[in-house]
């Protein structure tokens, strides 16, 4: 037996990465900078800020570097971009908080952008701790049905009396010794992990063993059944917890899973079945639901009552234009919740469609490169976190920017790495990381040995 | 602040994010380029590598085709007189699974003492060296025949 092994020159990438993480923080600098020119209050504790902000990511670029070689080298600069753009506006709606403070002859409110930048840390510290300890992202697969009762713990935590607490008519919060935290962020992480260690074992079964109706192939209702139960989960949420979004994004993952796993269109149209059923259940059920049905159908006719944050939102959006009002120069901060769910019309507003179809763009880069580690990797369990995890991100933003821009109905979800809010920022961080993981390990060079009998070498 | 300044400031702040999204995506296109550009190192370690020895057999028609690269690699078809699938499909002769490669992708097909490969309508096609097959292709005995992250050669 002769051993023939072939390497392969893959280059590493790594300064690559090291440049556009320098270009996204100065892209970040350079806002803050604006915020501060317009708003007149150059604040000396900005700059520690910003400092701070580029030291973290430095440092995470450090632990990419050491630990993970072969990672894709745009996905950390990407989210960077987001955060540091996130934190800018952050930074410029709590200038106006305080402007409005002053001609009010009010308090001064705490800025929230230091609160920000500390969940940052706490973020990048968990993303380098993943990276340097999650060594093969293949051990996740044995915490499969472990990762799922987590998720479904988490996910139902704030129903707990005494834990979850009511803010904004949704049950999604829990507060610990005073900390508040959204444990619906961790949970999708969790259920991603489940969703994909379970269906990489029957995604055979789920593809190839069909009964048929009507001469069509279709699923046998058995397989279904894991489906259903997915879909009452995300019922159950939408019922218990007043949460729309996240009961979406939890139905809309396992279906895309679901299609992923089996590349079958029968699962996408019975789970849009399943969705149109749900939804229309929901409609005649509850109120809440029906109020975000006739806000997004018809939101100028409330424009005062349930659709005054949507009409701000809008009205934000075509202050902006096609380049922006530029920084500080809008009034994003007329909008209800513009840090949070919003942040996404105040960055319309300043940057126009100009810079929006920008921030687009990335998260659609984003979307890419998990799609891209997806295929590139060798096992099924990994190429299936690596989408579901993709899915995750590419489902939120699209539901929260669609519902914003009222392209779809409006759901309470935050948009990944600008929101302020630390739940989300950190298990957006934790979600990356993984996706770096499994990158390094689809873009590592192989050794490809080959085992071949005496005669059939130069034969 | 002027006026000017500030448009200056704003158009000024636009470029710079499109300049970043701009070169993120020029990264994304030499990534994408890179695999072809990708060439193999000399062998790092060959043992006991047999000398070439000039076979009077080559004239014979090809018995087998061999995989020299991707997750099946060292595996052996052997060729009779009836023509080969290959594919992701259950079903076909050579069973490739990978996401690159279609459920029906190529067809191998006996002329005579030569083989000829179709292609049979796959999205990532299928390639002889650098060249894509586009209808049917004699393939030499040492040509390397390419489907997804697969290489296979013809071996007499």
């Amino acid at each position: 037996m002769s051993q023939i092994l072939r390497q392969y020159t893959v280059s590493t990438r790594r300064s690559t990465e090291l440049v556009l993480l320098v270009g996204a923080w100065l892209v970040g600098v350079f806002a803050w900078i604006l915020v501060d020119a317009s708003s007149d209050s150059g604040s000396l504790g900005g700059w520690s800020a910003l400092l701070s902000a580029g030291l973290l990511l430095l440092c995470a670029h450090a632990v990419v570097r050491w630990q993970a070689p072969y990672a894709d080298p745009v996905l950390l600069p990407c989210v960077a971009l987001l955060n540091m753009l996130g934190l800018a506006m952050i930074h410029r709606l709590d200038a106006a908080n305080a402007a409005r403070a002053i001609a009010n002859d009010s308090p001064q409110p705490t800025p929230d952008v230091y609160l920000q930048l500390t969940w940052m840390l706490l973020g990048l510290i968990l993303f380098s701790l993943i990276i340097a300890l999650l060594r093969n992202h293949r051990r996740l697969a044995q915490f499969t049905f472990t990762s799922g009762l987590i998720g479904i713990v988490l996910l139902f935590l704030p129903l707990v009396p005494g834990v979850g607490n009511v803010v904004n008519g949704g049950r999604l919060w829990i507060s610990i010794l005073g900390f508040t935290f959204q444990p619906g962020e961790l949970a999708k992480i969790a259920l991603a992990i489940f969703f994909a260690g379970y269906l990489v074992g029957r995604r055979h079964t789920l593809a190839h063993v069909r009964g048929s109706i009507l001469g069509i192939g279709v699923p046998r209702f058995r397989d279904v059944g894991p489906l259903i139960f997915v879909w009452f989960v995300a019922l159950l949420v939408l019922v218990l917890e007043h949460d729309l979004g996240t009961s979406l994004l939890l139905f809309g993952l396992f279906t895309v899973l679901l299609y992923v796993a089996t590349s079958r269109r029968s699962w996408v149209v019975i789970g849009a079945l399943l969705l149109g059923v749900g939804g229309s259940a929901a409609y005649f059920a509850f109120g809440h639901v029906r109020i975000r049905f006739s806000i997004w159908l018809d939101p100028f006719s409330q424009a005062n009552g349930d659709g005054f944050q949507i009409v701000q939102s809008l009205y934000g959006l075509a202050n902006g234009g096609l380049f922006g009002t530029g920084w500080g120069q809008g009034y994003p901060q007329l909008v209800p919740f513009a840090k949070t769910d919003f942040i996404t019309s105040a960055l319309g507003e300043e940057l126009g469609l100009a810079g929006l179809i920008a921030i687009l763009l990335v998260y659609a880069i984003v979307v890419e490169r998990g799609a891209r580690a997806a295929v590139g990797t060798r096992d099924p369990f990994g190429n299936l976190l690596a989408i579901a995890l993709t899915t995750v991100i590419g489902l939120q933003a699209f539901i929260v920017i669609g519902g914003v821009t009222r392209l779809i109905p409006l759901t309470g979800l935050t948009t990944p790495f600008m929101s302020y809010g630390g739940s989300s920022l950190v298990a957006n961080y934790i979600l990356v990381a993984l996706l770096i993981r499994i990158s390094n390990s689809a873009r590592a060079p192989q050794n490809f040995a080959l085992d071949l009998p005496k005669s059939e070498v130069n034969a | 602040m002027s006026e000017l300044l500030l448009n200056v400031l704003r158009i000024g702040f636009l470029l710079v994010l499109w300049w970043f999204v701009l070169s993120v995506i020029s990264v994304l296109r030499r990534d994408l380029q890179a695999p072809r550009d990708a060439k193999p190192l000399t062998p790092a370690r060959t043992t006991r590598r047999p000398s070439p020895r000039p076979t009077l057999r080559s004239k014979k028609a090809a018995s087998g085709i061999v995989i020299t690269e991707g997750p099946l690699a060292g595996t052996v078809i052997p060729l009779g007189n009836s023509s080969i699938t290959i594919g992701r499909a259950p079903d076909s002769t050579v069973v490739l699974d990978d996401d690159f490669v279609s459920t029906n992708h190529a067809r191998l097909t006996p002329q005579g003492t030569h083989w000829v490969v179709e292609d049979l309508g796959s999205t990532n096609g299928t390639w002889i060296g650098d060249t894509k097959v586009t209808g049917p292709t004699l393939l030499k005995s040492k040509a390397v025949l390419r489907i997804g992250r697969t290489s296979l050669e013809l071996r007499s």
